[in-house]
């Protein structure tokens, strides 16, 4: 059997936690024995500090709910709500053969085999659960708090875990990185409902429960881990991350001699049941056996089965040499079978290829130049240097140093957190919304950097205050570090050093706390559906437009009108105005959407027979230039060019641009100054003077003077604008009488 | 009440009830005669304000007792209230004392002509005269023409009616005058004598007309009042002993006046606010109780940030605006939220039951309600439930589970259509409640915590494990 610094010694027979929690209650129910004993004491700090964390990181996902309000965020979130509305109205079977005919008009959308329904249902089931205890609730407050009470729930995933592979002070410290650091926070505050709420908590329990099950070599955490994983595959895409970095570190282990049985329990058992189970979801369906992105976790189960095998030959084998000779045949001959398979089944069809999605995170620069409607995503962006500081902040230092401490002392856990690490760091700056996957990794090897550094340091000045007192640590580093205290005392100064290094450390996790509380309640707790700005006065103005366009949609329109936006408004439209659009978030169908990309940046005669052939009432268009919005629909402008000439070559983007450069003053190109989002956006918008000083048409979000304000509309007529201007309705008339 | 069956009975037998059931009616109708009728007509907003001064005197021989008033079909159909009271002394000692009204039947109406008898307070001997004063109200009456306008264009309406008062008496002299809002008159029926100035229209005076005289008029006139009509508001008032009445208002709320036609323009409708878009409105105004705390005021979709509220010891005034402002045909729907001091609005009657004292109608001024419910919440365990209101209401009850109720908490429903401010008056549910029931849901959520920690310490005392 390969080596392992922790073999599968038996854990102690009772649960750790639950013998520490009788004793707690022993002490409170006999309150003779007030005086607690030392492992007593520490067990109630313990407890206590976790149930503090649990309730912080939940409060501190309010910020959004207390500035603004209790409301669902931004676009996907406005979906996922819709969708869990229906669940609950209509029960689990009307969901799951839902068919959609308010999105994506013509086409429809099948709503049951096309997403991921674990976010709704844990919400349906959170509410049927309160309004059987006769709470009652509004679906949509238990949707705004689904992803903070995930998030409270992963903190205590991250103790748990951090006691897996460190011990339970690293445990503690990782689970108070991670209730507050904002790279979790971003996706998981008060009203962010979306798929990544659950999906982090469901994350980070598969690989907990894995790795528990690895260690013990136990087939019922091995089960549990499927059944977590089930469960993340339900919630959210990310899932392929997991099927691919199990197998990979079970692979390194292999390579690294580490084979263990308790491994090949840990993996089968998480991989066959993980896989009939994932199965089960409509949308993932056959994609384990069918998919090249899940191929590596087949062929790592087969490449176990020859490992098991060998294993049992040589047990049998006594002659190392024959061994040797068997060992060749038959791993040359599981490779070559393999690659045949492989080859095979891709060449045939039976496996599909890589998903361009899954190409663009191996090669960041794939997406630019392949898929247009994937690049322009401002959240699919390469993640700058700036966004890991704000995200992650001390934990962008602590991360190498908590490295460190896990090669110091290797053990199966300890690799996979390095991987889990290190592969996601890669992934995270490939693409800022994966910063999110990488966070509970950050958090967990950089607890494991503090919470080494200050047990290390606390031994020190303790160790020359008085009498040295047996910690509660694990024997291995207890030895290592009193073996180095031994050392270390020699030297002069040292325990001074080791308190200034202490009140660094504190100094640094203090500004981390200020950080990550500030970068909470700034910059990730805005609905972005409302919009707040300071006034003149210092005063905050609510630009509540959005609402106000959909809410007027909702009221004003023949409840059949099918309304043409950009893509980037289709869910909110049909959540918040109940209107049929024509393109939405999910982007399944690139050539509608190109369609209407087409449309936008025809003239208006062309864009009127494109908005006939596809039965547009309404176009309805964000435009930021009377408040200096910057994300607008002419901001967003070229890329609309961009993907509706991917599909028709009678968009050419150099028609809009004048000597490359993108401009919407009287220099800007002909075509940009006549096609139908340009008209549609500044439609008698040269009539309004908007800042002091500055010519009538001066645009806010551009800072320049419009280049066309005499906009005549002839197929389309303004229907509605916003108080702000922020969104305009048209409404397309009806053909005129031939006679 | 005497109203008449609807069946087809034989005039004799028809006759000979009536005879039983209206022992007065009979006497009346003929032998009265109204001196002097004097109609102003307020058309300045969508909820006509008719005054009535009538003078009877009473021609027969028996007394009378009551005075019907009549209505045509179209009237009756919108007619929101009727009140009457008799008047006594002149000028600034006018005393009013209110006179009971109620729906009734008369045999010789013309088709479709409804009927209200006004009670009088002493029955009127041969000879004698008694002063009227009528006030009723009709919603829906304005007809917008031309029917759809555009952005800037003002709403003109038409008014019908008759210049002749309809009624079963003879009358002998009579006039009408109507007010309209502006001085922009487009044209109006001339009856006779009829003249206009300024912003009042003046028909009659007429002499001697016989009963059920009808004189069809038309005025067409420039209306640009909010014509906001609630088409549903559902109000609920939920009654806490532990210190709270709670009162969520759903409103469904419509501009009914002249639809708006082609483009909306935000530039005009913002540079030009004077004129364009004259008709439509943006803000309302409700007036709630006051020592009002907790205000909240949202839609399906969220907050509504627009909105003020003011208070002083006497009332509190939330003036808000709908997310966008409203065009004729569009329409909005809001829940605008409350609470209230329980001390002010619930008393205990000296039989120890307890009853509400709240204002029915609807707190938003100058609308119409089209059909409100009224939903009274009470306390989980409240019994025998009475609803006492001025006037006539479809009642029902109810159950409604909210936060930890087993058994469900009563409520008393009260359905009205054809609300008007005027309907703002006070009404009482009376109910008995043990305030025992007050301790249940504390009770409950101890013991289910208690029951937590008893299932918390059984499982870490057992020792589930199979190796020993």
């Amino acid at each position: 059997m390969a080596a392992s610094s922790k073999p599968g010694s038996p854990r102690p027979p009772p649960s750790s936690s639950s013998s520490m929690a009788q004793d707690l209650f022993n002490n409170f129910s006999f309150s003779k024995t007030l005086k607690l004993k030392t492992k007593q004491q520490e067990l109630l700090i313990r407890v206590t500090v976790l149930t503090l964390i649990y309730i912080l990181a939940f409060i501190t996902r309010l910020f959004s709910v207390l500035r603004y309000e209790s409301m669902i965020h931004e676009f996907d979130p406005y979906f996922n709500y819709r969708t869990t509305l229906y669940l609950t109205k209509n029960g689990f079977a009307e969901f799951w053969n839902w068919f959609d005919s308010e999105s994506w008009y013509p086409l429809g959308r099948i709503i049951g085999g096309t997403l991921y329904p674990g976010l709704m249902l844990t919400a349906a089931a959170l509410y049927w659960v309160l309004r059987f205890l006769r709470f009652a609730v509004h679906i949509r407050e238990v949707c705004v708090l689904t992803a903070p009470f995930f998030a409270s729930n992963t903190t205590l995933v991250a103790y748990f875990f951090g006691k897996e592979i460190w011990d339970s002070g690293a445990g503690i410290v990782a689970a108070a990185l991670i209730a507050i650091c904002p790279g979790y926070i971003s996706r998981s505050v008060a009203g962010s409902y979306d798929n990544e709420g659950v999906a982090i908590f469901a994350l980070l329990l598969t690989f907990y429960l894995f790795v528990k099950a690895v260690n013990t070599g136990s087939l019922a955490w091995a089960l549990a881990s499927a059944f977590g994983y089930f469960y993340m595959v339900s919630a959210w895409g990310g899932y392929v991350f997991i099927i691919n970095l199990v197998p990979l570190y079970v692979l390194v282990l292999l390579v690294t001699g580490r084979y263990s049985l308790r491994l090949y329990v840990a993996y089968n058992c998480m991989y066959v049941v993980g896989m009939l189970l994932a199965m089960q979801i409509r949308f993932v369906g056959f994609q384990h056996v069918q998919s090249g992105e899940h191929m590596a976790a087949m062929g790592v189960f087969f490449l176990l089965q020859v490992f098991f095998f060998l294993d049992w030959v040589r047990h049998l084998l006594s002659d190392a040499k024959l061994f040797e000779a068997f060992l060749r045949i038959t791993v040359t001959g599981a490779v070559s079978v393999g690659a045949i398979a492989l080859g095979v089944g891709t060449a045939s069809g039976y496996i599909s290829p890589w998903t361009g999605r899954f190409y663009s995170l191996l090669d960041p620069t794939y997406a630019k130049d392949h898929i247009p409607i994937i690049a322009s995503v401002s959240e699919h962006q390469p993640t700058a240097w700036s966004s890991f500081m704000f995200d992650f902040h001390i934990l962008l230092i602590l991360f190498p140093a908590g490295l460190y401490f896990c090669f110091k002392r290797l053990s199966d856990a300890t690799i996979f957190i390095v991987m889990y690490g290190l592969t996601s760091m890669y992934f995270a700056g490939v693409m800022v919304r994966l910063i999110l996957v990488a966070t509970p990794a950050v958090c967990l090897i950089s607890a494991i950097a503090v919470s080494a550094t200050v047990k290390n340091l606390t031994r020190l000045v303790r160790s020359q205050s008085q009498a040295v007192q047996s910690g509660s640590s694990k024997g291995a580093s207890t030895a290592k570090s009193s073996s180095k205290g031994v050392i270390d005392n020699s030297q002069p100064f040292q325990r001074n050093g080791a308190i200034l290094l202490l009140l660094g450390a504190f100094y640094l996790l203090t500004r981390y706390a200020i950080h990550c509380t500030w970068v909470t309640s700034e910059a990730y707790s805005s609905p972005s559906i409302v919009l707040a700005a300071r006034g003149a006065h210092g005063n905050r103005v609510i630009f509540d437009d959005y609402r106000e366009a959909y809410f007027w949609l909702r009221q004003n329109t023949p409840p059949d009108a099918k309304v043409m936006s950009w893509w980037d408004y289709g869910y909110q439209i049909t959540a918040m105005g109940n209107r049929t659009v024509i393109v939405d978030n999910n982007t399944w169908n690139n050539t509608h959407i190109a369609t209407v990309g087409r449309a936008m940046s025809s003239y208006e005669d062309e864009a009127y027979e494109i908005m006939r052939s596809l039965d547009v009432d309404y176009v309805l268009v964000v435009f930021g230039g009377v408040t200096g919005y910057s994300s607008d629909d002419i901001n967003k402008f070229l890329w609309m060019v961009r993907i509706g000439g991917g599909v028709f070559p009678v968009i050419k983007e150099p028609d809009y641009l004048v000597n490359g450069e993108y401009r919407v003053d009287k220099g800007a190109a002909p075509k940009m100054l006549n096609c139908l989002m340009y008209k549609l956006s500044y439609y008698r918008f040269g009539e309004l003077t908007t800042e002091y000083g500055k010519p009538p048409g001066f645009d806010r979000a551009r800072g320049v003077e419009i280049g066309n304000k005499d906009i005549k509309l002839e197929y389309l007529e303004e229907a509605f604008t916003t108080q702000n201007w922020i969104v305009r309705i048209y409404k397309v008339k009806p053909p005129k009488n031939r006679w | 009440m005497e109203e008449q069956p609807h069946f087809r009975v034989p005039l004799s037998l028809l006759l000979f009830l009536s005879l039983f059931l209206l022992p007065t009616s009979f006497s009346s109708t003929h032998d009265l005669q109204i001196l002097n009728a004097e109609r102003r007509i307020d058309l300045t907003s969508h909820i006509i304000k008719v005054y009535l001064t009538l003078k009877v005197e009473n021609l027969g021989t028996s007394p009378a007792s009551e005075v019907h008033l009549a209505f045509s079909p179209a009237e009756a159909e919108h007619l929101a209230i009727v009140k009457a009271a008799a008047t006594s002394g002149k000028r600034k000692k006018k005393t009013y004392i209110p006179l009971d009204v109620k729906s009734a039947e008369l045999p010789d109406g013309p088709n479709g002509t409804k009927f209200f008898t006004v009670t009088l307070l002493t029955s009127l001997n041969k000879g004698e005269t008694a002063t009227l004063e009528v006030l009723y109200i009709l919603t829906h009456s304005l007809e917008p023409f031309p029917v759809e306008i555009t952005q800037s264009e003002s709403q003109l309406v038409y008014f019908r009616d008759s210049a002749i008062l309809l009624s079963p008496y003879h009358v002998k002299e009579q006039t009408t005058f109507i007010k309209t809002p502006s001085t922009r008159v487009e044209s109006f029926t001339v009856v006779d004598p009829a003249k206009r100035a300024g912003t009042e229209l003046k028909y009659g005076p007429y002499e001697d007309q016989p009963p059920y005289s009808y004189s069809p008029v038309l005025v067409h006139f420039e209306n640009n009042n909010p014509f906001a009509v609630v088409e549903e508001l559902e109000r609920e008032i939920e009654i806490s002993h532990w210190g709270n009445v709670q009162v969520t208002e759903r409103y469904r709320l419509v501009h009914a006046g002249a639809r708006h036609k082609g483009a909306f323009s935000r530039v005009e409708y913002q540079t030009r606010p004077d004129a364009t878009g004259v008709s439509s409105f943006k803000h309302l105004l409700a007036k709630l109780p006051p020592k009002v705390h907790s205000v909240y005021y949202r839609d399906e979709i969220g907050n509504v940030s627009t909105s003020n509220l003011r208070t002083d010891y006497r009332k509190s005034e939330l003036e808000f605006q709908p997310r966008y402002p409203l065009f004729g045909g569009w329409k909005s729907t809001f829940v605008i939220g409350y609470g209230l001091p329980l001390q002010d609005f619930l008393f205990e009657s000296p039989d120890g039951r307890r009853y509400l004292n709240f204002t029915f109608g609807c707190p938003l001024t100058q609308t119409v309600v089209d059909k409100l419910i009224l939903k009274v919440v009470l306390p989980e365990g409240s019994k025998d439930p009475t609803a006492v209101i001025p006037f006539q209401v479809d009642q029902h009850l109810e159950i409604k589970y909210s936060y930890l109720d087993v058994i469900g908490r009563t409520v008393v429903v009260l359905e009205k259509s054809n609300v008007v401010p005027e309907h703002n008056v006070p009404f009482q549910v009376y109910y008995t409640f043990n305030p025992i029931f007050m301790l249940a849901e504390p009770l409950m959520l101890s013991i289910a915590i208690f029951l937590f920690f008893v299932a918390s310490v059984s499982y870490l005392h057992a020792d589930l494990s199979i190796r020993k």
